[in-house]
């Protein structure tokens, strides 16, 4: 009975995770292994080009060649990602650190505020930078007519756009695990901190990110895994001239009617993903472990 | 502000389809049209003459809808994909036959758009719009001839680096063998490297590659040269007098969209209904008034606005050849996204 009972509890999660995660992984991965039919979807022959796709191309004349295209798109993905993740942190642990200090009342109206952005959808968030950053846009009107300069300066359709659109997207999601790591940061050691006559700086990198880095990390996770597949802000910020892995993916689904290829890279992302995790829990878990000691 | 203008066509059609549930005694119509492509005043004169209630869903790419129809997703009634992708549609099951002849008002379609190659005797498709895909150049920044495939792949001064184009392969690759004067859908490597060279060399004047958002980077001055479809060039031009649709002698690349019903469309008759309804003058001009494109129903011109009949965008100069795309083999398809890829890479 008690059995019965501990797999009735289970059922929903079970369901959740058989029919939202494995059911559609099996698929992307079996797509994979199987030959693209002529006007996209799947013919059921197997075969691993997919796979060998990503580093041995045809040329246009049909020759096999070594080929750095794809790598080429993962590092820009990859180091888009990064810049995104070192903006968020700059700019999102100060504003933790800031809200953590206010009085409790405070607290969740300035949190509310950080969770506003998110009532609108992200295009359109987007398109108003546009009209932000572009040659005829807000800020150069502005800089032309205070006669500060008089060509405008070129902002938008350039990789500091693309890394502009994708910090605002995500810093929420860095302020707000920093938020909980720091809230629960005991005072009484900061205190102590400071009795022991640190300076502020010392208090701080020696007290307080060694304190909040579990919320730095999963900041950190929660930025990176979403900005590598990113594909709106590198689309109408960047210009869209340089493919980013998201596009990529969407591409061979769409026009290049490549649906093995499209899943197969859809594997080779998770997976590296997936060992990125692994190494970081890894790491984690030793870092406790030799706290305890 | 093209950018208000859609918002408010969303809303629009947000609050058009609200309206319809409530009044939804004769049923409903899944309509699957291009963004910015369905006239909001034609859906609400349909809903009122036939009580049938109407739920619009938008696509930016033939590509887009061949795969949303092959992944079973169906539930739509209409689907409008341009006539190259028909005999794809066809040959891969993916629409139900109409057989248009036998319908009101078949004999209204104008005769070289009746019974076309890609559906011969129009069994499963009737024509909705047609046009052609070209660019627009800001006259007020460049002055010299616009009618120049040069202008916007090797731009002169005035327009270097304030070229945008669209961010779908097919229509860059099409519009680049047609300035080469090549055959469309070609599976010959030399030809295809011709294009990818001609790409590469316009890319450092290429500001974006970008479907969306065409008329407000055209109107705000954002872009100076745009490729663009004849439609949405003279709705621009409307905000902007100073663009230009250029014809270049080589020709321009041509399409002609087609109204066809998905197999397992849940309300057929409905969507026949719809199509009988396409087919009267009065309603199919009141689509083009709204999108600015030519359509292929004889006595819709006397139903037109004015400044819309004789517009230079739709009435291509004598002698500029109109190119129609065609159904292109996997090869050639293969081909176009080995160029875009290089390109983008």
């Amino acid at each position: 009975m008690e059995r019965l009972r501990h797999y009735t509890g289970v059922l929903p999660a079970t369901f959740m995770i058989v029919v939202f995660m494995l059911a559609p992984l099996t698929i992307i991965f079996v797509y994979s292994f199987l030959t693209p039919g002529d006007y996209g979807g799947v013919k059921f022959e197997f075969s691993t080009e997919a796979y060998t796709q990503l580093l041995f191309q045809k040329n246009l004349f049909d020759e096999v060649e070594f080929d750095t295209s794809y790598l080429t798109i993962a590092f820009r993905s990859i180091w888009v990602a990064t810049v995104a993740v070192v903006g968020s942190l700059a700019l999102g642990f100060p504003a933790a650190y800031y809200i953590a200090q206010q009085p409790e009342s405070r607290r969740n109206t300035l949190l509310l505020l950080i969770t506003i952005p998110f009532w609108t959808n992200l295009l359109i968030r987007t398109y108003c930078w546009i009209l932000v950053l572009r040659d005829t846009g807000l800020i150069n009107n502005l800089l032309i007519g205070l006669g500060v300069t008089d060509e405008p300066i070129k902002m938008l359709y350039t990789e500091g756009a693309i890394a502009l659109g994708l910090v605002y997207t995500y810093v929420p999601f860095m302020v707000l695990p920093i938020y909980a790591a720091l809230e629960r940061l005991d005072k009484r050691l900061i205190e102590a901190s400071r009795d022991l006559y640190a300076n502020r700086w010392t208090t701080l990198r020696h007290v307080t990110l060694p304190l909040a880095s579990p919320g730095i990390v999963a900041g950190s996770i929660l930025v990176f895994i979403p900005a590598l597949g990113a594909f709106i802000a590198p689309d109408l910020l960047g210009g869209g001239k340089k493919l980013m892995l998201g596009s990529l993916v969407q591409l061979q689904f769409s026009a290049a009617r490549d649906w093995p290829f499209g899943s197969a890279l859809t594997m080779v992302i998770m997976s590296a993903v997936l060992i990125c995790l692994l190494l970081f829990a890894v790491n984690q878990r030793r870092n406790e472990g030799g706290f305890q000691h | 502000m093209s950018f208000n203008r859609k918002t408010l066509f969303g809303l629009a059609s947000a609050g058009l389809g609200l309206t319809a549930t409530i009044a939804s005694a004769d049923g409903e119509l899944q309509l699957y049209n291009w963004t910015d492509y369905t006239s909001p005043e034609l859906i609400e004169k349909f809903e009122e003459e036939t009580g049938i209630s109407v739920t619009l869903d938008t696509y930016d790419s033939g590509e887009t809808l061949l795969a949303k129809l092959q992944s079973g997703a169906a539930g739509y009634d209409i689907a409008i994909p341009t006539h190259n992708f028909v005999p794809i549609l066809i040959s891969e099951g993916l629409i139900q036959p109409i057989n248009a002849s036998e319908l009101d008002g078949y004999d209204r379609i104008v005769p070289n758009l009746a019974s076309p190659w890609w559906d011969e005797g129009n069994v499963y498709s009737i024509p909705w719009h047609w046009g052609t895909t070209s660019f627009t150049v800001d006259t007020a920044v460049y002055s010299g001839n616009v009618d120049d495939y040069d202008v916007i792949f090797n731009p002169p001064e005035e327009l270097a680096g304030q070229v945008a184009m669209f961010k779908s392969p097919d229509e860059v690759i099409t519009m680049a063998q047609v300035a080469l004067g090549l055959p469309f859908c070609s599976e010959d490597p030399n030809e295809m490297q011709q294009v990818l060279d001609l790409l590469m060399g316009q890319k450092p004047d290429v500001k974006t590659y970008n479907s969306d958002g065409i008329l407000e980077r055209l109107v705000s001055g954002d872009v100076s040269v745009h490729q663009n479809w004849n439609g949405y060039s003279l709705l621009a031009r409307k905000e902007k007098p100073s663009l230009q649709y250029a014809f270049p002698e080589e020709g321009v690349v041509a399409w002609a969209d087609s109204l066809v019903v998905p197999k397992g469309a849940p309300n057929y008759d409905n969507a026949i209904t719809f199509i009988e309804f396409m087919l009267e003058p009065e309603n199919i001009a009141i689509q083009s008034n709204s999108s600015g494109y030519a359509n292929g129903i004889t006595g819709s011109e006397a139903f037109m606005d004015e400044g819309l009949k004789d517009a230079a965008e739709l009435s291509p100069p004598e002698g500029t050849p109109l190119k129609f795309i065609e159904s292109c083999s996997p090869k050639a398809v293969e081909l176009q996204n080995r160029v875009w890829t290089a390109l983008l890479k």
